[in-house]
C-alpha cells in the first residue's frame, strides 16, 4: 500500500472504552459487573496530506475522543493510528515520541480555558519552542513568536499581554499560533469555533483556511455545526454512538446524504432562507451509550428500520464512492 | 394593534469605581400579543440584559437608569421585589439556557410544577397536579403521569428543557422571555424544542421574546427580529426583511459571516475588529470604526432608528428616507 500517495493519517479500527464502574467495594456489595463505556468503537478513516476531514455528530458520539486518541492524550483500547507510515502510539511511547508531537498539534474548543491566565502571550506561544528545544535562545524565540502572531493576524505588540486582555476570537488565534509554533503538519481542531460569535467565527475560519493553503496543513476538524463543516472540509465523517455511520466527500454528502441519521441531521438545521418550510421533525434522542440498542444503534430513531436492523449491526461498507453503515442502502 | 410589552428608551447602567458603564443605551421596542420577537447579537451586545431588565432580575449594581417598561400599559420597571415576584411567573414566564441549573435537583419536577401553579392560580393541590400532568403532556413528555414524580437528573437534556418550558407556561403567562433556550442542546433536539416553543406559544396566544445568537433559530421561529450591537438597537423589522435585505451595515456583515448550507464560498465575509468594550464605545454610531460605509457624520452624531425599507435601522445611510421613528 505504500505508494507515493499514502495518506498522512490512517486510522484503522480505532476503539477506546472507559471504565465507568462503581467503586470496587460498592460494586462487590451490590454484585454489579464492571461497566465499560465504549466511547469510540471501531472507527477507520484516512486523511490525505493537505486535506481536511471533518467529524460531525451530536454530544457523546465520540468525536472528541477520536481527537484525543489521535494526538496521544489517550492510548487506544484497540486498533491503530498510523501517521506518515509509522504507528503513532508506539512512537509516542518511544524515543521518537517528542519528535512526533512536534508534527501533530491540537487546538481546543474553549480559548478561555486552554490558555494559562498567568502567562504572557510570549510565554504561551513560545512554550512549545522551548519544550521541544527548538529555539533555546530567548531573543530568537521572541522573534519567532512575533512572526507566529503576525501569521494569525495579531501583532508583535501583543507579546507582553495576558490572555484576559484579548477577546474570545483573539484568544483562539493565540491558540492557533501556539499550535503552529513547532511547524506541525497535522492539526487536530476540536470544535475550534463553537465558543465564538459568528462574525468572529468567520475570522478564525478564514485564518485556518489561509494557513492551510500557505503551509499545506492537514486538518482533522471536529464540529457539531454542519454549515461550518461544509465550509471547511474536503471529507466528512458522521458519527453516532462511537461509530462512523457515513464517510463521504463533502459535496457528495451534502448533495446526497445516504444514511438516515445524516439525513436527519441535515434536516434538523434551521434554514436561514425560505423559512416557514415545514421540516420533518426529528424523533427521539440519543440513547444511553452505556446500554446501546442492539443491531444498528440508530434503529430506535430510524424511520426505515427493519427487523434486520434490530438484530444485525451494519458494517461501514463502500457504496457508490462513499462509505455508509446501513442495511437499507 | 396594542402592544403587550412596550420598552421605551430603556437605559441600564452599572456604576463602578471608575465611573458608570452604560450597558443598555436607549432601547425601545414593542411586542404584540401572540408575537414572537427575536433578539440577536454577539456576546456582550446586551441581549440577555434586556431580558433580565424586563423580568426584573437585573443583578446589582446594575440598575435601570431611565426609560420605561410597560406590560399592558402598566409600568413594571419601578415595582419593588415583592410586587415583581407576583408578575414574574404569573404574567411573565422565563426560560433560561441551561435546563439543569434552572430546575431544583432536590425536588421532583411535579413538586416544582405544582408549587408554581399553587403560587399563582387558585387551585387545590390535586387540581394543580392534574394541571402539571397536562402541561408535561403538552410539552411532549411521554408517560407524563409517571414522569411527574421523577427528579431532574432522571431526564435527558432535551426532556429537561421541555420541563422548563412547562414550568414557564404553568401560570398561563402573557409574555415569555426565553434566553438562549436551545443553545445547550444538540441540533436534532434543538429542532424539537423550537417547534414546541412556537406551537405552545401560538396555541396560548402568549408573546415571546426569544434571545439567541443563532440566526437560523430566529429565521425559523420569529415574526420580527431586533439586532443589538454594543448595548444599542442596530436594526429591527420583520424577520424575512432583516435576513434577505438587511439595512444596517452591521446586520449585513453579520448575515454574510454566517456559513450557509446552500451557497458555497471560498472565504466567509468577515467584519474586521471586534465589538467595543463598554468603557470605550466610540462617539456617534457605535459601529463606525468597523463600518465599511462610515462617513464623517457617523463619527460625530449618533443615529436614531429610522425607516429603511421594511425595517428600521439606526444608520445615517438611511437618513434620506427621513422619518425618524
Amino acid at each position: 500500500m505504500s505508494t507515493a500517495s499514502t495518506p498522512l493519517v490512517q486510522v484503522q479500527d480505532l476503539a477506546r472504552s472507559f471504565d465507568v464502574s462503581a467503586p470496587w467495594l460498592q460494586r462487590t456489595l451490590a454484585r454489579q459487573p464492571r461497566q465499560l463505556l465504549k466511547a469510540v468503537d471501531g472507527v477507520s478513516f484516512e486523511i490525505e496530506r493537505g486535506k481536511t476531514l471533518a467529524l460531525v455528530g451530536e454530544s457523546g458520539c465520540g468525536k472528541s475522543t477520536v481527537a484525543r486518541l489521535l494526538v496521544g492524550l489517550y492510548p487506544p483500547s484497540r486498533g491503530s493510528v498510523r501517521f506518515d507510515g509509522m504507528d503513532a502510539h508506539a512512537t509516542y511511547a518511544g524515543p521518537e515520541g517528542l519528535k512526533l508531537r512536534q508534527r501533530i498539534q491540537m487546538i481546543f474548543q474553549d480559548p478561555y480555558a486552554s490558555l494559562n491566565p498567568r502567562w504572557t502571550v510570549e510565554a504561551i506561544v513560545g512554550e512549545p519552542l522551548l519544550e521541544h528545544g527548538l529555539i533555546p535562545d530567548r531573543a530568537a524565540r521572541r522573534e519567532r513568536v512575533s512572526e507566529l502572531l503576525r501569521s494569525v493576524g495579531l501583532s508583535a505588540q501583543d507579546l507582553g499581554k495576558y490572555p484576559h486582555q484579548f477577546s474570545g476570537g483573539q484568544r483562539q488565534r493565540i491558540s492557533i499560533a501556539r499550535a503552529l509554533a513547532t511547524a506541525p503538519e497535522f492539526l487536530v481542531c476540536d470544535e475550534p469555533t463553537s465558543a465564538l460569535d459568528v462574525s468572529v467565527q468567520a475570522q478564525v475560519l478564514n485564518i485556518m483556511k489561509d494557513l492551510q493553503r500557505e503551509r499545506g496543513l492537514t486538518y482533522l476538524f471536529i464540529s457539531h455545526n454542519l454549515a461550518v463543516v461544509r465550509h471547511v472540509s474536503d471529507q466528512v465523517g458522521v458519527m453516532y454512538l462511537g461509530r462512523l455511520v457515513e464517510l463521504a466527500d463533502t459535496e457528495t454528502l451534502f448533495a446526497n446524504p445516504r444514511h438516515p441519521y445524516t439525513r436527519m441531521l441535515l434536516d434538523a438545521i434551521p434554514k436561514m432562507r425560505d423559512s416557514g418550510r415545514a421540516r420533518t421533525p426529528v424523533q427521539g434522542e440519543v440513547p444511553n451509550p452505556l446500554n446501546p440498542p442492539s443491531g444498528c444503534t440508530f434503529h430506535p430513531r430510524c424511520p426505515q428500520a427493519t427487523d434486520r436492523c434490530r438484530q444485525e449491526r451494519p458494517e461501514l461498507r463502500p457504496f457508490m464512492g462513499i462509505r455508509v453503515a446501513c442495511h437499507a442502502v | 394593534m396594542t402592544a403587550l410589552l412596550q420598552v421605551r428608551n430603556l437605559v441600564v447602567e452599572f456604576p463602578n469605581r471608575r465611573g458608570t458603564l452604560r450597558a443598555l443605551d436607549d432601547i425601545s421596542f414593542d411586542i404584540a400579543p401572540g408575537e414572537i420577537l427575536g433578539v440577536v447579537g454577539e456576546s456582550g451586545a446586551g441581549k440577555s440584559l434586556t431580558g433580565a431588565a424586563i423580568i426584573g432580575l437585573l443583578e446589582p449594581p446594575g440598575r435601570i437608569a431611565s426609560g420605561q417598561i410597560l406590560l399592558q400599559g402598566e409600568r413594571i420597571d419601578q415595582l419593588n421585589a415583592d410586587q415583581m415576584r407576583h408578575i414574574r411567573g404569573k404574567r411573565i414566564g422565563a426560560i433560561f439556557q441551561d435546563p439543569l441549573t434552572s430546575l431544583n435537583p432536590l425536588y421532583t419536577v411535579g413538586r416544582q410544577l405544582t408549587e408554581t401553579i399553587l403560587a399563582h392560580l387558585p387551585m387545590t393541590p390535586a387540581q394543580a397536579r392534574e394541571r402539571a400532568i397536562e402541561l408535561l403532556q403538552d410539552t411532549g413528555i411521554p408517560a407524563a403521569a409517571q414522569r411527574i414524580d421523577h427528579y431532574p437528573h432522571q431526564f435527558s437534556g432535551g426532556m429537561r428543557q421541555r420541563v422548563v418550558i412547562a414550568l414557564a407556561l404553568a401560570a398561563e403567562p402573557q409574555l415569555i422571555v426565553a434566553d438562549e433556550p436551545t443553545t445547550a442542546l444538540d441540533v436534532s433536539i434543538q429542532a424539537q424544542i423550537i417547534g414546541l416553543l412556537r406551537r405552545v406559544c401560538k396555541d396560548r396566544g402568549a408573546a415571546v421574546m426569544l434571545i439567541t445568537h443563532d440566526m437560523g433559530v430566529i429565521a425559523e421561529t420569529c415574526d420580527r427580529v431586533a439586532v443589538m450591537y454594543a448595548g444599542r438597537l442596530a436594526e429591527i423589522g420583520p424577520v424575512h426583511e432583516v435576513i434577505q435585505r438587511p439595512a444596517h451595515p452591521y446586520t449585513q456583515g453579520l448575515m454574510a459571516s454566517i456559513p450557509d448550507m446552500d451557497t458555497q464560498r471560498e472565504r466567509l465575509a468577515q467584519i474586521d475588529g471586534s465589538m467595543p468594550r463598554l468603557n470605550a464605545i466610540p462617539t456617534g454610531c457605535a459601529f463606525n470604526p468597523r463600518c465599511p460605509q462610515a462617513v464623517a457624520r457617523c463619527r460625530e452624531e449618533r443615529p436614531e432608528l429610522m425607516r429603511a425599507g421594511q425595517t428600521r435601522a439606526a444608520c445615517w445611510l438611511h437618513a434620506a428616507q427621513g422619518v425618524s421613528a
